[in-house]
């Protein structure tokens, strides 16, 4: 019973006054800066930490946090409601999330998303507590060959499942891997496409392209004539997901979830697998393919819950083994030597009232989390009456505003435009922008993972088949592989990543 | 597109409650006013450029600073990160800045790397700036997988020098401090290594952990809880003296090592021609923030300490870039490493 001692002690931590209401701060900023396309939560965290300063080291902590898992929750509002998604997550949000607004479900599309996110939220913070030490350990078994094998599989099973315009979508994938490749190599410092700019050494920002290819390209698209306008709905059917709706979602909020929890845990980029591969997997099983990309709902809720979960449980490589998984975690890791902690794996034994009044807190806020949206969804659907011409230029607006933020460059506003213009022309071509964005953020990790696999393993090429997790990795590739190429199957024709034709 | 999130700066919001804080924590705030441009100095906002990502230890130091100094100046001081390219980007940006002491740059150990790294740099580091000050000198730690077989730094250097094809060394990028401790490890020693380059400390440290790679060369804030949590074997620590947060470890110099020498300096800069009385206020604004207690006790626990008072001013600041060029004009230039 150890196990409720620690819960006991965690959240008789995070029920103090000043912990609920610090939680409570936590979650609002985070959602506030979720939902404004491009504004992100790393900053809003370094800029609060001096502040936390006085804090006892938990409430500064719980608060930190709460930014973090907010900013999730946050970001799949303006990626349902104007297709600007503003992290590489709710990119695959906007795919069915966006669809559902523009045929009048934002309300169920929103209701899902923040169902979905406290379930999982719910389940990975009981990951937390009863798994995290023994998480962690399998964690570190991920090598440079493990993740380049877990990237590789990642990028097959969308692949495998694009099947309608399969030449297209892999057009799609190379482009974007190309994008990706922009910058300076980190492994001999070379720059890569840079035209001599330097602003363009640290790469293209994903943000720019996002909102370029999804948002800006949309806008230019329901420019062309009134007939074909979408972005503004004038008839909002329900607010709350029907009965239907509530039992299409169970399943997907279920298996998002497990995948997510799973790939969380992993510090090498496990994360940003998560929602692409419950897209793939929801698509995959379900049998109303042809809905996916045109307003499926379980488009929405499994990789909302994938995301929520993975952003809850990559805290366990942080909290058992003092070690990032991302720049937020970094900053957090600056949070604890702030406040005379020294993060690493003592954590646990030498402030337990620290790390299981974290763990509580998390399910604290996630409840405080749905308070706070369900009301919301309403105020949100009635956004899409505002006139277009009120709108766009406010979106545009927005977008530059935050995208120009993240770095003060100029640099990054000119790429919305530059990724606005090619969204469009692809659309036009009846390309379809979310392969771009998946081989743009997987790519990288691709070659990063390959190369620096080779140079520890001395150029030995076997060393993706020698190391067991590794190997198991690339068979079930393989196995993906043959049964898209198997043409049986293959007479379902399916597409991953499919929107409406434009 | 390196990470989804890596350059992720300042909101709307967050900028709000910054100068929330600004209003809050100067209650004595509101510019000076009247008089001629160096006694009005500040009567607007005063911007601190970090070079490098928010939440990094640079960014850190910064903003631990940028409080006492602005209450000591009597104004605001906001921090921006405008990253890029090892911090040429930001640095660039501060000296074609206007030169009126309203921006300012925090650059560390890279001020005096990048004109040795990159070819095409668009800027002088003696040349294009006025150096107000040094700030603090963070000591790095060799560090090892837990399993590594050697046990001291003595054992480290013979096995190295015997397993030259085997081993490898990790680091957190080109030019990184891992990186340039690496680099004089290597020359120290006078073998070659295997490099394996990581994006940041944090992949970095993790695959070391895991036992992925052989050993590394990093700060102190990123090794100590590591190294008391006994997740790494620790050798030595690159600086004169022990540091506080480790006492045993002992420095390169007593593992007979002397020529391996090195610690992540930071210092404050105004672009050339900002006028003299200004540098001098912010000079002793920075001082007076380096003898604050808070400062003293956070520094600590990043296992830094602010520089001596005879440190903290153009005069040393310019001795130390102009020693750490040359120094490292030759050992990059010898590595043979460029990073464009």
């Amino acid at each position: 019973m150890e196990l409720l001692d620690n819960l006991a002690l965690g959240f008789s931590t995070a029920f103090l006054v000043q912990n609920v209401l610090y939680c409570f701060v936590g979650v609002l900023l985070g959602t506030a800066v979720g939902v404004l396309p491009g504004i992100g939560p790393t900053a809003t965290v370094a800029m609060l930490l001096p502040i936390t300063f006085s804090f006892e080291p938990v409430t500064a902590l719980i608060m930190l946090a709460g930014i973090y898992y907010g900013a999730q929750y946050g970001g799949s509002t303006t990626a349902i409601l104007i297709n600007l998604p503003g992290e590489s997550s709710a990119a695959v949000t906007a795919l069915d999330g966006h669809a559902m607004a523009r045929q009048g479900r934002a309300g169920p599309a929103l209701a899902a998303a923040a169902i979905g996110s406290f379930i999982a939220g719910t389940v990975a913070t009981v990951v937390l507590a009863v798994a995290a030490p023994p998480l962690a350990d399998i964690a570190l078994k991920f090598g440079p060959a493990e993740y380049f094998s877990l990237v590789l599989l990642g990028l097959i099973v969308s692949i495998a499942l694009a099947r309608g315009s399969a030449l297209k979508a892999l057009a799609m994938i190379a482009l974007g891997i190309m994008f990706g490749t922009v910058g300076q190599d980190i492994y001999t410092g070379t720059p890569r496409f840079v035209f001599d700019q330097r602003e363009l050494y640290g790469g293209i920002d994903f943000v720019s392209v996002a909102v370029g290819m999804f948002g800006v390209a949309e806008i230019l698209r329901n420019l062309e004539n009134e007939h074909t306008r979408t972005a503004t709905v004038g008839k909002v059917k329900n607010l709350w997901p029907t009965a239907e709706d509530r039992r299409r979602i169970v399943g997907p909020i279920l298996r998002g979830t497990g995948l997510g929890a799973a790939l969380g845990v992993l510090p090498g980029g496990g994360h940003v697998l998560a929602s692409f591969t419950s897209y793939a997997v929801e698509k995959r099983i379900s049998k109303r393919k042809q809905e996916f990309g045109r307003g499926a709902i379980e488009g929405v809720a499994g990789p909302e819950s994938a995301n929520n979960a993975a952003a809850q449980t990559s805290f366990i490589p942080l909290l058992t083994l003092g070690l990032p998984a991302h720049p937020v975690m970094a900053l957090m890791i600056g949070a604890f030597i702030v406040h005379g902690i020294t993060p690493g794996p003592n954590v646990i034994t030498d402030e337990p009232a620290l790390f299981w009044g974290l763990i509580a807190s998390m399910w604290i806020g996630n409840v405080l989390l749905v308070l706070l949206n369900l009301p919301l969804i309403g105020m949100w659907v009635r956004m899409l009456r505002i006139p277009y011409a009120v709108l766009f230029p406010m979106i545009i607006l927005f977008a530059a505003i935050g995208t120009y933020s993240l770095s003060f460059n100029a640099f990054d506003v000119y790429a919305i435009a530059f990724f606005g213009l090619l969204g469009y022309i692809l659309i036009k071509c009846g390309c379809e922008p979310a392969p771009l964005l998946l081989g743009f953020v997987l790519g990288p990790l691709l070659e990063e993972n390959l190369r620096r696999a080779l140079i520890i393993s001395r150029g030995d090429a076997t060393v993706f088949l020698t190391r067991p997790i590794s190997a198991s990795l690339l068979v079930v590739a393989v196995v993906a592989l043959v049964i898209a190429v198997l043409p049986a199957i293959s007479k379902r024709r399916e597409e991953v990543f499919t929107e409406d034709d434009a | 597109m390196r990470t989804t999130s890596r350059r992720r700066a300042a909101t709307l919001a967050a900028i709000g409650v910054l100068s929330l804080i600004a209003a809050c924590s100067d209650g004595g705030g509101g510019g000076a006013s009247g008089g001629d441009a160096g006694s009005a100095y500040p009567d607007q906002n005063i911007t601190f450029i970090v070079p490098f990502s928010a939440g990094g230890p640079t960014d850190t130091v910064t903003r631990m600073l940028a409080d006492p100094m602005a209450k000591q100046l009597k104004g605001k001081i906001v921090v921006q990160n405008v990253e890029g390219a090892g911090g040429t980007v930001g640095a660039g940006e501060v000296a074609r800045a206007e030169p009126d002491g309203y921006t300012v740059l925090m650059h560390h150990i890279g001020m005096s790397t990048a004109p040795a790294l990159y070819a095409d740099l668009g800027y002088k580091p003696l040349e294009d700036f006025e150096m107000v000050g040094l700030v603090t000198e963070v000591p790095m730690t060799i560090v090892a997988r837990k399993d590594f077989p050697p046990a001291t730094m003595q054992e480290l250097v013979s096995y190295v020098k015997d397993n030259a094809g085997k081993v490898t060394l990790a680091n957190a990028g080109i030019g990184a401090a891992s990186h340039l401790c690496g680099l004089l490890f290597q020359n120290a020693v006078g073998v070659k290594l295997q490099e394996v380059p990581y994006e940041g400390t944090g992949p970095a440290l993790t695959d070391l952990v895991g036992g992925q790679v052989d050993f590394m060369c990093d700060q102190t804030t990123n090794t100590s809880g590591q190294i008391t949590a006994g997740k790494v074997k620790a050798y030595a620590v690159t600086t004169p003296e022990r540091v506080k947060s480790l006492p045993d470890l002992p420095t390169t110099a007593e593992s007979g090592l002397s020529n391996l020498q090195v610690g992540v300096w930071h210092g404050l800069y105004v672009p050339k021609g900002t006028p003299p009385e200004v540098v001098q206020k912010l000079t002793e604004a920075l001082k007076v923030a380096l003898a604050d207690q808070a400062v003293i006790d956070q520094m600590a626990k990043l296992g830094a300490a602010p520089v001596a008072a005879d440190q903290a001013t153009p005069e040393a600041h310019r001795a130390k870039l102009e020693e750490q060029l040359a120094t490292w004009a030759k050992v990059i230039a010898d590595a043979g490493v460029k990073a464009g």
